[in-house]
């Protein structure tokens, strides 16, 4: 068993719980910081502290095991700055973010950013990436942000990290990253109606051609 | 030396799936013939437990099957009380209700807005953040057929025979034709997918495909495509409602959907919204833990749509099939139930017995892949089982690097990397344990190819719905489902919003159906149900208000 405190009251719970089972085991039927309940969705934002020690810990409560004296709060919104912009009419370049959010020009590289991030991204350094003006780079460091917000709630300079990230990636998906030709030309040739009639004649097909079809099949070898 | 994630004796197995994986890299399983297919699917998959199902015994599809958990929240009494309601106080009037805020929802805002609807006139109410939705979980990918080599008709003929022959033609149809649009769509938004330098997006297989046109974003496909659309959503000026969900639909006196009673979540007052058309984006039904299994889903995944489009008029169809994941996470405890992405065995890697023995092909289609699984455990008594007792398979993912190279598990799976790593395993170097999990509900409300339900006024899109993936779906068509019927919906709610001319508001629906469960007289709690209740009985006795989350 592990004693964890919520709102002030100490508890006891088995030790292998998540934070999020823990209160659950408590009776708390949640509707607030709970989501997808696998590290995916950024609801369940947790900050504690442990007893006797001086340091703010981050983490999800849908992953992060209950320990022997945890002092626990949830953050499940975080206030955000949030940016109204239409994606079609910016252009990928080096001010871009910046003059969308001007306050990346306030980091103090202090890397309590990087330090807050379930992820282990690291998120400073996509701020100083698009502080530069590597979009590029911004939008691959953040990659695998799920935008809990811990790292805004954190951050002294008062960045909304996770906003800056998400304008990164679209930036670059739409600008930067090469085009997929290919695709481009299959949608032409849809529109085209190219595939129309065989399609037609399949969506009329006896079950006993279907099956035949797709007895038939040739499954495509990939290549190693 | 820091402490071995595994029990011993689960070790000494790791040890003899370590010493067969040379050999097994080379090892290529023929896929199941149709007779093998019907054979294990009949024994094995949870579907054909006849005591597990029952016929629905009142409502438009009287006489459907589907399993016990679907009925327990389908026959029963609304958590409302139409005589509680006042219909004349509106809180929002607006063209375009959207409810439940994961990839369907977004789609279908973003393309209602394209096609005319002002964003001021469309609401999105969902249970609880925009974006908090399967969507976001989905990993592995979304399929398209985009190659020289594929065409739609091939993914046709792989979806249907996927869906065991079930599926709605027209659905699949649509599915397939718009789905290189949806994919290049998304590349306009300026979703990162991955590709090659040229610009190719990377494709791979997936359980039952013929071709490679599974496109990921990573392992956080899924979270790519939902983010995107929710920062769109975000930009667009749309009306969120969060922590709001539908309690049930409204009507009108022409027999039109005309709106919904939602509920707010934390005041626990009910919001009446009158809207010329609703469209239903609510998800499926993982949380009502089917047959008892633990599941991949999202909090909210409680069935609420098709609870609220069956009293409201619309057949529910397919719902006797349930899709169980192949691979959910069997250990570490805190993780048990949730998805190991499809992909991984896309990439090379094999689901192996407790002696190291490879035992059947590893993308079969998922009922078929499961039910594999679930034999080579229970049948064969071949598998692990757990300190907690669940059992499980080995999912050996070092393997994968050493087909494609050293790195390629950091690079191509980080949040699988990540879901384990915190519970001090590494996949890059061990095998996970993995055991069937309740992943989706392959049936659901009957729509057309246009996501119009058959009552007036009402679309619905995505896993709500059902007829699309037959009684079986291919992975990679579940974010192609809610991006191509969300955007039918948002198209089609669009032009409808021009004709329609609502009458005087009306819950008389839910009064007759609640008079139907009196006369069959009913015992199940009210639904929807909005959320799983995980508290326990001592907990549940003592509660002093207990008017619903039950």
């Amino acid at each position: 068993m592990a004693r964890i405190i919520v709102a002030n009251t100490e508890y006891k719970v088995p030790s292998n719980l998540t934070i999020m089972k823990a209160l659950e085991y408590l009776g708390w039927r949640l509707k607030r910081g709970v989501g997808c309940r696998g590290g995916f969705c950024g609801a369940c934002s947790t900050i504690y502290r442990m007893k006797g020690d001086h340091k703010l810990y981050t983490g999800l409560a849908c992953a992060t095991k209950v320990e022997d004296g945890m002092i626990i709060a949830q953050i499940p919104i975080s206030p955000a700055n949030k940016k109204s912009y239409n994606i079609d009419s910016l252009k990928a370049q080096p001010n871009t973010i910046l003059e969308l959010y001007p306050e990346v020009a306030r980091c103090i590289s202090c890397n309590t950013c990087t330090k807050a991030c379930p992820q282990d991204i690291q998120v400073m350094d996509y701020v100083q990436a698009a502080l530069r003006g590597d979009i590029a780079k911004a939008a691959e460091l953040s990659f695998d942000c799920i935008m809990c917000g811990l790292c805004a709630t954190r951050c002294p300079a008062e960045i909304t990290q996770f906003n800056v990230g998400i304008l990164a990636r679209r930036l670059y998906g739409k600008y930067i990253a090469p085009k997929y030709k290919q695709l481009e030309k299959r949608v032409k040739e849809i529109e085209q109606g190219k595939f129309e009639d065989e399609l037609s004649k399949l969506t009329k097909a006896s079950k006993q051609k279907l099956v035949e079809l797709y007895a038939a099949r040739v499954r495509e070898e990939v290549k190693r | 030396m820091t402490k071995d994630p595994y029990p011993d004796y689960m070790r000494e197995s790791i040890n003899k799936v370590e010493k067969t994986r040379d050999r097994r890299a080379k090892e290529v399983f023929d896929q199941c013939s149709p007779d093998e297919i019907d054979d294990v699917l009949s024994k094995y998959h949870p579907d054909f437990i006849k005591e597990q199902k029952t016929k629905l015994r009142f409502g438009v599809s009287k006489g459907e099957v589907v399993p016990l958990e679907v009925a327990r929240v389908i026959e029963t009494k609304s958590i409302i009380n139409p005589k509680d309601i006042d219909l004349t106080k509106i809180d929002f009037d607006t063209d375009v209700l959207i409810v439940g805020g994961g990839g369907a929802g977004a789609n279908a805002a973003l393309w209602a807005m394209k096609s005319g609807v002002k964003p001021e006139n469309i609401i999105i109410a969902t249970k609880l953040r925009m974006g908090d939705a399967n969507t976001t979980m989905a990993q592995g990918g979304i399929q398209a057929a985009v190659h020289e080599n594929d065409s739609p008709a091939i993914h046709y003929v792989d979806v249907v025979g996927g869906g065991h022959y079930e599926n709605d033609p027209a659905l699949v149809k649509r599915l397939v034709s718009d789905a290189p649009f949806m994919l290049k769509w998304y590349e306009e938004l300026g979703m990162m997918f991955d590709k090659f330098p040229d610009g190719t997006m990377d494709a791979i297989h997936g359980g039952g495909t013929s071709r490679m046109r599974m496109h990921f974003a990573k392992d956080y496909t899924g979270l790519e495509i939902m983010r995107t659309l929710r920062d769109a959503v975000f930009n667009s000026g749309v009306k969120i409602l969060e922590f709001s969900p539908a309690a049930e639909l409204i009507k009108d006196d022409k027999g039109q959907v005309a709106g919904a009673v939602l509920l707010n979540l934390d005041t626990q007052e009910y919001i009446i919204v009158r809207s010329k058309t609703t469209i239903l984006t609510t998800g499926g039904f993982g949380r009502l833990h089917i047959q008892g299994f633990p599941t991949t889903n999202h909090y909210g995944a409680t069935f609420d749509g098709c609870v609220m489009g069956y009293r409201a008029g619309v057949p529910l169809r397919l719902l006797k099939s349930v899709q169980y994941h192949p691979t959910g996470a069997a250990f570490p405890e805190q993780i048990v139930g949730l998805l190991v992405t499809e992909k991984i065995r896309g990439k090379g890697a094999q689901v192996v017995n407790k002696d190291g023995e490879q035992f059947c092909f590893p993308l079969e289609t998922r009922d078929v892949e499961a039910s594999l699984i679930i034999r080579e455990c229970v049948g064969r008594d071949n598998g692990i089982i757990t300190p907690t007792g669940q059992r499980g398979l080995w999912l050996d993912s070092p393997l994968i690097d050493i087909i494609h190279g050293e790195g390629t598990i950091e690079k191509n799976f980080s949040a699988m990397v990540k879901q384990f790593g915190r519970y001090g395993i590494d996949i890059t170097q061990d095998p996970m344990l993995i055991y069937p999990t309740l992943h989706y509900q392959n049936g659901g409300l009957k729509i057309n190819a246009n996501a119009e339900t058959p009552v007036p006024n009402l679309y619905a899109a995505g896993e709500v719905t059902g007829g699309t993936h037959g009684s079986n779906r291919l992975m990679g068509n579940s974010l192609l489902e809610v991006s191509v019927f969300g955007r039918a919906a948002g198209i089609s709610a669009a032009k409808r919003v021009q004709k329609v001319s609502l009458g005087k508001l009306t819950l008389s629906h839910v009064e007759q159906y609640n008079a139907l469960c009196d006369e069959y007289k009913v015992k199940n709690p009210p639904s929807p149900i909005f959320f799983p209740d995980y508290t326990q009985p001592k907990h549940k006795e003592r509660l002093l208000t207990s008017k619903f989350l039950h």
